[in-house]
């Protein structure tokens, strides 16, 4: 049901409860002004909602009743019995009408103008004094017979002229036979026009009120119960009584089941259970020293009532998003007016459900930002109208649930963020010099929306540009634990995407130690536990220092726990540094640490020391598509901890999101994932906080690869994206042989062809040699390279391309230029057939086939068009969807078309959309090619028409899947 | 610092004859001198505590610890002041709180409750070392002795530090 239907339910049967014993009361002292003026207040407010909502019939109803109170609150009229019961009777004929309401969700059929009639002529002062109830049936009649002929009179006798030909439709279409009975009645009324009057009204309206019921029987009785003149008394009683009844036995719907509580009771409630989580947790901790105990069952019940209890407590704190949005329509509606601009907004899953709390917190960020969505988004109607864009433009609010989050995203179809204006911005505000901001990408240069002081508007309106808008909007969410990011297209619109937890009080949270201390870290980052030792299968890898872990053919990213907290102070030359603080350095060596060392240096020191013997855990973690793996020294289990806030002197320490009781009593800090992303320090933005929401940024955005950097042949760093290299060795010069013109190693139990990036180069007899090995199916080959120097993420932009052979060109990484070697051209150095190898499987079917690549990054142009043109395909590029428009019209045609996501201009999605809607490729099977694919992504790109997702960087599933298409499309032909 | 035990700084006359214009403290020693704070500020005194250190916070910050359900943070006022850190670990703690938070102050050791009368209070000596005078409110002349009010909401108010 509608919720506002619902609470006007609620409230109005709440109130109608008051009118009775209120009406009672009254009857008894008649002279009560005060509860007489109260009466009439909550009837007059019945009226009002009944009319706000669309209910003509109740408020008609309601209307007159609201009269005759008036009169008697006023004076004009007496309070005698006679009217109270009219009234009760008024209030009989809403709560009937109500529970019609309730249980059709629409209003009732029928009409009340017997009832309003009489309570009319009362308020009108002419009614005879009668008695009793019966009496008061009796009014109408007696006064239809008096003079004043009042319009509710004439449309009495309209209407009854009409209601039995009503009735003789409804019967006709039940029982023809019945249909003629009720026409004959509709003559015998005629005749005894003014005497009948008021009677078949009555008899309709329990008729009609039987009808939703179904119950025949009730109809039938109409019939007889117009004949005889004493019969009159008995038929409105019946009506009266009926739904008296069925009132009664419903009375435990809608008003009864819900019920007003106090927000503080509810706070207080979720703070008792959070206390009882913990001491459940203290007493688990116990029992679970204790091998035998005859507490153990009792505790496993208590255990259980408990995650019941604190699952329903938390049930009551969930509400609808759409609470927080159920003012927006009326400020984006007069937003409208104000800027004279067409606005349409959209609201998508206002019924996701979220914490109170989370959404008190969020509700103003929202409000913010859809007014700036309205006000810097969408352009004035005639701009749009020139940008060939509809002239109403649309800001969607979309709510959902995803992965124990709520995601809420922004969107407007407006200009998007000028680039330029906000670098200008940059300038005058000196957030940034120029040369600062050549150096980032788009990406980099929008986040400033989000620093203090900044404000996108060129003209500060009443409406919003105050320059205290999106990062305090940022701040608000990021309290919360949420993120924001953003992603705008100039010209095509901005988007927000905010992430925040379900809820505040209580998670999970693995427990985990590292320097003797405890930590916490939420459940919900982690993705999985992993052991590493010199013994196992998982060994931490070390790049200049830099630790890595393969896990599945991926080089995860690690970053110590001790190192980043500065736990091992001890160790360190800094130790000293401090005399105040020397010792100290026993009891808290962590604390004393004021060192400037970044976790980097640290690591590297870490190396040094050689600590690969250990065992170590590590907790792999996601951040958003991020992953890194956090070292720690041991791992206990999960717990369900509390979050505290820390004392606001810690409050500037970003790794931490609060502190929290464990079950056995002791403080631990709860460690914050984004925290650690943002300190992990492989993010080269910006200063302090900043770094945070752009590091996310940077390790979400597509265009960011992981490049591995070295040096070979020169001085020049290298580089190569980190996805293609399977492995990083050190071999053992001595077991280097030469076979075949190519040096050769053994390499588990393979032979393995080691490719010189400089084919003059000879090799050392002696020593060991770092070599990038490249991976496919079987075989492998090792590229030999000097050092491996580091792990960069970061954008790459080719900024000149090379006509070297085996470099694909240079791109500055890391403030250096580094030549972007092509992996693809040593590959065919080792192997001559390497791809070939592939034309073999796939069978040739790339033979004449005609592939497009559209992808923005020169980087991948370079590496696809050689890899598939080996495959056997004929391969056409382009840099953008335009120019691929631009070939379609060309009259060129493909067998399939492969599309990057992220481009700017037109995106995949839209090139997509575009396509299969409105161009003669409509049948040409398109496959999106991303550096990112989640489940989210895929439904998106299915939905805009890609047949295929497949990952960047992934060769193989590449092949495949042109294969599968392929395959399909001779199937289908 | 030189004394192994404090006892000496606490066994003074108690002021049985303390008059209306008196106010409580709470004394207590760090370094052989006698501090106090106002005894209404004073939340519990603690021996010593199982803390949990906390990473990356300021040096003076010893970490938190759980004082019946409520998570506290532990400060060594020794360095907060600018004073070389105990030469043992034992030490005493006065949980005061400032803004909603409760804070333990570690203290070398807590003595008694002394009435002070108004009249034997005075300013801040100008020369007082500059970290004393920030987070002293005053000094009261006992019979053989000075006692520093330590000002707590200063002692504990770090956005103005940073400021600063």
């Amino acid at each position: 049901m509608d919720d506002l239907l619902s609470e006007f339910l609620t409230e109005t049967n709440e109130s109608l409860a008051e009118l009775d014993v209120e009406l009672v009361q009254l009857e008894q002292n008649p002279n009560d002004k005060e509860l007489l003026g109260n009466i009439f207040r909550l009837m007059h407010t019945i009226k009002g909602t009944c009319g706000f909502l669309g209910l003509p019939r109740l408020e008609s109803v309601a209307h007159a009743g609201e009269n005759v109170l008036g009169k008697l609150r006023d004076g004009e009229l007496e309070v005698t019995p006679e009217a109270v019961t009219l009234i009760l009777e008024c209030l009989d004929n809403i709560r009937a009408l109500l529970e019609q309401l309730e249980a059709t969700e629409a209003e009732p059929e029928g009409d009340d103008s017997d009832l309003i009639a009489r309570l009319n002529a009362f308020a009108d002062g002419d009614a005879a004094p009668a008695e009793a109830a019966p009496a008061a049936e009796e009014a109408p009649a007696e006064e239809s017979g008096g003079g004043d002929t009042t319009l509710d009179e004439l449309e009495l006798a309209f209407q009854n002229a009409k209601g039995p030909a009503e009735l003789a439709a409804e019967k006709a279409a039940q029982e023809a036979a019945e249909a003629e009975a009720a026409g004959a009645e509709a003559e015998v009324e005629a005749e005894a026009e003014a005497e009948a009057e008021p009677e078949p009204v009555k008899a309709e309206e329990p008729k009609k009120e039987a009808a939703p019921k179904k119950e025949p029987a009730a109809k039938k009785e109409a019939a007889p119960k117009k004949e005889p003149a004493a019969k009159k008394e008995a038929a409105p009683k019946q009506a009266e009584k009926e739904p008296a009844a069925a009132e009664a036995k419903k009375e435990g719907s809608v008003a009864n089941q819900s019920l007003r509580v106090n927000v503080d009771v509810l706070e207080n409630l979720m703070t008792m259970v959070s206390e009882l989580v913990l001491t459940r947790n203290q007493l688990l901790q116990i029992l679970r020293s204790q091998s035998e105990s005859e507490f153990a069952a009792p505790l496993q019940r208590l255990n259980h009532v408990v995650s019941e209890l604190q699952e329903g407590v938390m049930a009551t704190r969930m509400q609808p998003i759409g609470n927080a949005w159920a003012k927006l329509p009326r400020i984006v509606r007069d937003l409208a007016h104000e800027l004279d601009k067409k606005i349409d907004l959209v609201m998508k899953g206002a019924e996701t459900e979220l914490d109170r709390q989370v959404l008190e917190l969020i509700k103003d960020p929202l409000t913010h930002m859809v007014r700036n969505s309205a006000d810097h988004g969408l352009e004035v109607p005639a701009d749009r109208l020139k940008a060939g864009k509809p002239e109403i433009g649309t800001v969607t609010l979309n709510a959902f649930h995803e992965g124990g989050h709520i995601i809420i995203e922004i969107a407007d179809d407006g200009k998007g963020l000028s680039v330029d204006k906000i670098k200008q911005k940059c300038i005058d505000n000196g957030l940034a010099n120029e040369a600062e901001l050549d150096q980032m990408s788009e990406q980099q240069i929008q986040q400033f929306i989000f620093k203090a002081g900044f404000s996108t508007a060129a003209a500060v309106t009443s409406v919003s540009g105050r320059g205290v808008g999106m990062d305090v909007v940022r701040t608000n969410i990021e309290k919360i634990g949420g993120t924001i990011e953003l992603t705008s297209v100039e010209g095509r619109g901005t988007k927000f995407v905010i992430k925040i937890p379900l809820t505040l009080a209580i998670v999970s949270a693995l427990i985990v130690e590292c320097a003797s201390e405890r930590f916490a870290i939420p459940q919900l980052s982690v993705v999985e536990l992993v052991r590493a030792s010199a013994h196992t299968e998982h060994t931490i890898e070390r790049i200049n220092g830099t630790p890595v872990l393969r896990l599945r053919n991926r080089l995860l990213p690690l970053v110590n726990l001790r190192h980043l907290l500065k736990l091992d102070g001890e160790n360190t030359a800094k130790a000293a540094k401090d005399a105040l603080s020397a010792s100290v350095t026993e009891t808290k060596p962590a604390a004393e640490a004021e060192s400037g060392a970044t976790p980097k240096e640290a690591a590297k020191a870490d190396a040094v020391k050689g600590t690969d013997d250990e065992e170590v855990f590590i907790v792999v973690a996601q951040i958003g598509n991020y992953s890194m793996g956090i070292i720690v020294d041991r791992v206990f289990d999960t717990e369900e901890i509390v979050v505290k806030p820390v004392a606001p002197i810690l409050r500037n320490i970003q790794l931490f999101s609060g502190n929290t009781i464990l079950g056995d009593g002791s403080v631990v800090m709860i460690l914050d994932p984004n925290g650690i992303a943002a300190a992990t320090g492989e993010i080269s933005v910006a200063e302090g906080a900043e770094d945070n929401a752009k590091g996310r940024h940077m390790a979400r955005s597509s265009d960011s690869v992981a490049m591995l950097i070295f040096r070979a042949v020169d001085a020049t760093p290298k580089a190569v994206p980190l996805a293609l290299v399977a492995r990083l060795e050190e071999i053992d010069l001595q077991q280097v042989e030469f076979s075949n013109g190519q040096y050769v190693v053994q390499y588990r139990g393979q032979l393995m062809p080691l490719v010189m990036m400089d084919p003059s180069q000879k090799l050392e007899s002696e020593g060991r040699q770092p070599v990038l090995v490249f991976a496919d199916g079987k075989r492998t080959m090792g590229l030999v390279v000097q050092e491996i120097v580091d792990i960069v993420e970061g954008r790459m932009n080719i900024e000149l391309s090379s006509e070297r052979e085996g470099y694909v060109g240079t791109a500055v990484i890391d403030g250096k230029a580094t030549d972007i070697i092509d992996a693809g051209y040593y590959l065919t150095l080792a192997f001559h057939d390497w791809f070939q190898a592939d034309r073999e499987t796939l069978d040739g079917e790339g033979h004449g086939r005609r592939l497009l690549v559209v992808d923005d990054s020169p980087f991948f142009r370079n590496l696809l068009q050689p890899l598939l043109t080996v495959a056997g395909y004929d391969v056409v590029c382009v840099e953008s969807a335009d120019a691929a428009l631009e070939l379609c019209e060309a009259g060129e045609d493909f067998d399939v078309i492969i599309s990057d996501i992220e481009m700017p201009g037109m995106n995949g999605f839209e090139f997509a959309r575009k396509i299969t809607a409105e161009t003669r490729w409509a049948e040409t099977p398109i496959v999106a090619l991303s550096s990112f694919s989640n489940p989210s992504d895929l439904a998106r790109g299915r939905e805009a028409g890609f047949k295929d997702y497949v990952a960047k960087t992934d060769r193989d599933a590449l092949l495949n899947t042109l294969h599968d298409t392929l395959a399909e499309l001779r199937g289908a032909a | 610092m030189s004394s192994p035990k404090d006892e000496g700084a606490v066994e003074r006359t108690p002021m049985a004859d303390a008059v209306a214009d008196t106010e409580d403290f709470v004394t207590f020693t760090i370094a052989d001198q006698l501090f106090g704070i106002p005894v209404l500020k004073v939340q519990d005194v603690l021996s010593s505590h199982n803390i949990t250190r906390i990473p990356l916070a300021p040096p003076e910050i010893a970490g938190s610890l759980n004082l019946r359900g409520r998570i506290v943070t532990a400060m060594d006022v020794r360095l907060r002041l600018g004073l070389p850190p105990r030469d043992r670990k034992a030490s005493m703690s006065i949980v005061a709180e400032h803004e909603g938070e409760l804070y333990s102050l570690m203290v070398d050791s807590v003595g008694e409750v002394l009435a002070l009368k108004g009249s034997a209070w005075e300013r801040n000596p100008p020369t007082l070392d500059p970290k004393f005078r920030d987070y002293s409110l005053g000094i009261y002349r006992l019979d053989d002795q000075l006692l520093v009010v330590l000002d707590v909401n200063r002692l504990l108010d770090y956005d103005r530090v940073q400021a600063a």
